[in-house]
């Protein structure tokens, strides 16, 4: 079965049809190609922003050059982006509109194709659209601007608000975090800017899309979530992108504060195309009795590289990871998460599952810190690989370092096979290879598909019976 | 209308190993056939060859179905087509529930476009367990996993059932049961006979067959059937063990 299985992964180009599609569109500002000093002057020049972000984006470019490309761990394939070879911003204009209609057209035609006004009007609280470099819509229920809940674009937020925007921005990400933070730093463009004001609970869900429609062209959105004390937010995002013959990159820096007993529960339904590199800095701080929970599915792009974390920061504050990762034939997804112990009585707990198909591959890296001087930590980790084909290739780098005598820590992996018997028996039930395998591999992923909320459930089930549809032909 | 095995030759795939040597047998609709035999005679190879398990490869022979060759279809084709295998050890699938993998095989004899319509999917599935005294809460459970060797059995019957084949292969489902699961097994199966299902009944003790009582009963050696009587040669086979038969079969 598995080399007939591999034969057909390679020969099928594994269609993720939804996000496959771009339109021509004549962007009225373009930095060109290439990254100077003078292409930082172009972007804050056109975004008419203030000397200390200018400043912010300059120091930030410096520290990229001088950082080098981490292949001394990381795969080899990063010295495959060319960064002279990339568009660094594109856009139409700075300003979201507050309605659909006024979108331009190609635009809202994208978004219509991948059904965002519709989910607005189904069930989400608030949604930002970005093509390219800028949201192009940002809208958020009434009744929440009311309670004082800020939902708009980076460019927005730190212009209008720049009192809160300020004192966080950056803190718990620094530029120098690592050479793709620094980039984003310096090139940052969209992304969302969130405050939830003490005590307000967001009953639903906001959303941000990301698309990339544009070739050689690297997206950076930058989002900032505060959740001040006691407040709840779930924020999701969803991305896409065409698929281009050349390589893609986005990269984004994402930061989350959650003050004393907030909670933020952050979902993310990654379906790059396959030639995007997809590096991504993703932290939180959880400051006491606070909850922060990265749900993090990864399907799409060429490699993935992305450990969400949470800094621990406050007594009894819990941090949570829950990711699915498919990596398909030709396809990386170096996922994991980190957690940070740095108050007692802190728990954190990572979940992570992994799918590889044809020559995929799926890597689990895992930091875990408890220091000495704190009492009652507890980290719980799970993680385990599902291997479909002979060539498929899983790897996990735990790093666990727990001190002290009064914190706990538990790890547990496991990789398993879709068996030949398990997929006869399947078929001779009447199901087909293909929908075999989609079962047996939704099944793998089942318990952590129903954290995620019901309509991106069924995305994800979607997705996977489409990806495994394509991978045995 | 029987499903019918012509000089049935075929071999482990991996090494060549010739197991089943020209078997012939026909099945016919309404009729219950068992097959006995020694441990290595080839009786899981043939419930196998029968539903397309890819270890196996036939160099021989015809298996038709309603005068239809199934040897070229793939399993889940054959098993849509009416067969049925009730296997001696199910297989677990983890994260996927009874009721949905139910579903799902229904859905895949459905038409494109239609939908299975829930309420009474749930409603027939109900009153199959309650016959063999399964409990709701399997419907909820991922298949057969952490199942005892009984509940699989009995999910077993429970899926063709469901599916309603019109050939139904039994491989060993009395092993693993205790008498009164074994009744409840038999008795599931003895509701679903009629004059429109055949049933290979593959077994190596008598008792199964004190409760699903053959029309027919042939024994199995070395890859052919090498005998064929009425119910009463399980009894004397129990009495006497194969050896006497292959006396006479070398004769």
């Amino acid at each position: 079965m598995s080399a007939e299985v591999l034969e057909s992964a390679k020969q099928i180009d594994i269609d993720r049809t939804a996000g496959n599609f771009s339109y021509d569109v004549k962007h009225e500002f373009d930095a060109g190609v290439g990254l100077t000093h003078d292409t930082i002057d172009y972007i804050s020049n056109v975004k008419d922003e203030p000397d200390w972000i200018r400043e912010f984006r300059h120091k930030a470019l410096d520290v990229f050059f001088s950082k080098p490309t981490p292949t001394h761990w990381a795969s080899k394939d990063l010295e495959a982006i060319v960064f002279q070879n990339i568009r660094y911003y594109l856009s139409s204009g700075q300003k979201p509109t507050r309605s659909w209609d006024d979108v331009p057209d190609d635009m809202k035609k994208t978004f219509e194709r991948l059904g965002i006004p519709e989910q607005e009007r189904k069930f989400l609280a608030g949604v930002e659209a970005q093509f390219d470099s800028e949201a192009v819509y940002s809208n958020m229920k009434k009744a929440l601007g009311d309670e004082g809940v800020i939902f708009v674009g980076s460019t927005e937020g730190l212009k209008e608000h720049p009192e809160i925007f300020k004192k966080w921005f950056g803190k718990v990400i620094p530029t120098g975090d690592n050479k793709y933070s620094a980039l984003n730093s310096a090139v940052f463009s969209g992304g969302s800017f969130i405050y939830i004001p003490p005590g307000v609970k967001v009953k639903h869900p906001l959303q941000a899309y990301f698309r990339i429609n544009a070739e050689n062209f690297g997206q950076f959105e930058r989002t900032l979530i505060i959740a001040d004390e006691g407040s709840e937010v779930m924020y999701m995002e969803g991305c896409t992108a065409p698929k281009f013959e050349t390589a893609t990159l986005h990269s984004a820096v994402v930061e989350l504060v959650a003050m004393k007993g907030a909670k933020i529960q952050y979902v993310t339904v990654q379906n790059w195309s396959n030639n995007v590199f997809n590096l991504v800095t993703k932290r939180a701080v959880a400051h006491e009795e606070a909850e922060v929970k990265w749900i993090d599915c990864n399907i799409g792009s060429r490699l993935t590289m992305k450990y969400p974390g949470v800094v621990l920061k406050g007594r009894k504050a819990r941090g949570e990871v829950i990711s699915i990762a498919l990596a398909g034939d030709g396809q990386h997804q170096d996922t994991g998460a980190k957690m940070i112990h740095a108050a007692d009585e802190t728990t954190s707990n990572i979940v992570s599952k992994s799918i590889s198909l044809g020559k995929g591959r799926a890597t689990y890296r895992g930091l875990v810190h408890i220091p000495k001087h704190l009492k009652g930590c507890k980290n719980n980790t799970e993680c385990d690989a599902l291997l479909i084909n002979s060539t498929s290739r899983t790897d996990t780098y735990p790093a666990i370092t727990v001190r002290g005598t009064g914190n706990a820590c538990q790890h547990e992996a496991s990789v398993s096979q879709i068996s030949a018997e398990q997929i006869f028996y399947m078929q001779q039930r009447g199901l087909t290879k293909a929908q075999a395998m989609s079962l047996s591999v939704n099944g793998f992923v089942n318990d952590l598909v129903r954290q995620f909320p019901m309509e991106y459930s069924v995305e994800l089930k979607r997705l996977i019976d489409l990806e495994m549809e394509g991978s045995v032909g | 209308m029987s499903l019918e095995i012509r000089n049935l030759h075929a071999r482990i795939a991996a090494n060549g190993t010739e197991i089943l040597r020209g078997l012939n047998l026909t099945v016919e609709k309404g009729k219950v056939h068992a097959i006995m035999g020694p441990n290595g005679s080839g009786k899981s190879t043939l419930s196998k060859v029968l539903g397309g398990h890819p270890d196996y490869e036939v160099t021989a022979g015809e298996v038709l179905l309603d005068g239809v060759n199934v040897l070229e279809m793939e399993p889940d084709v054959r098993a849509r087509a009416g067969i049925f295998l009730a296997f001696q050890y199910p297989m677990e699938i983890p994260g996927v529930s009874n009721a949905n993998f139910l579903r799902a095989a229904l859905q895949a004899r459905l038409p494109e476009g239609e939908e299975i319509e829930a309420t009474e999917f749930y409603a027939k599935m109900y009153e199959q367990m309650d016959c063999l005294e399964m409990s709701r809460s399997f419907t909820a459970r991922s298949v057969n996993e952490g199942f005892s060797g009984g509940e699989k059995k009995r999910n077993e019957i429970l899926q063709m059932l469901m599916l309603q084949p019109k050939y139904a292969i039994l491989d060993e489902t009395d092993s693993g049961l205790d008498i009164d699961a074994l009744k409840i097994v038999a008795q599931g199966v003895n509701d679903y006979r009629s004059p429109d299902v055949g049933f290979l009944v593959i077994t190596h003790y008598q008792r199964l067959l004190d409760y699903i009582v053959p029309d027919i009963v042939h024994v199995l050696m070395n890859g052919q059937i090498v005998h064929t009587g009425g119910k009463e040669l399980a009894l004397e086979l129990e009495a006497k063990g194969y050896d006497w038969m292959k006396e006479e079969a070398t004769v």
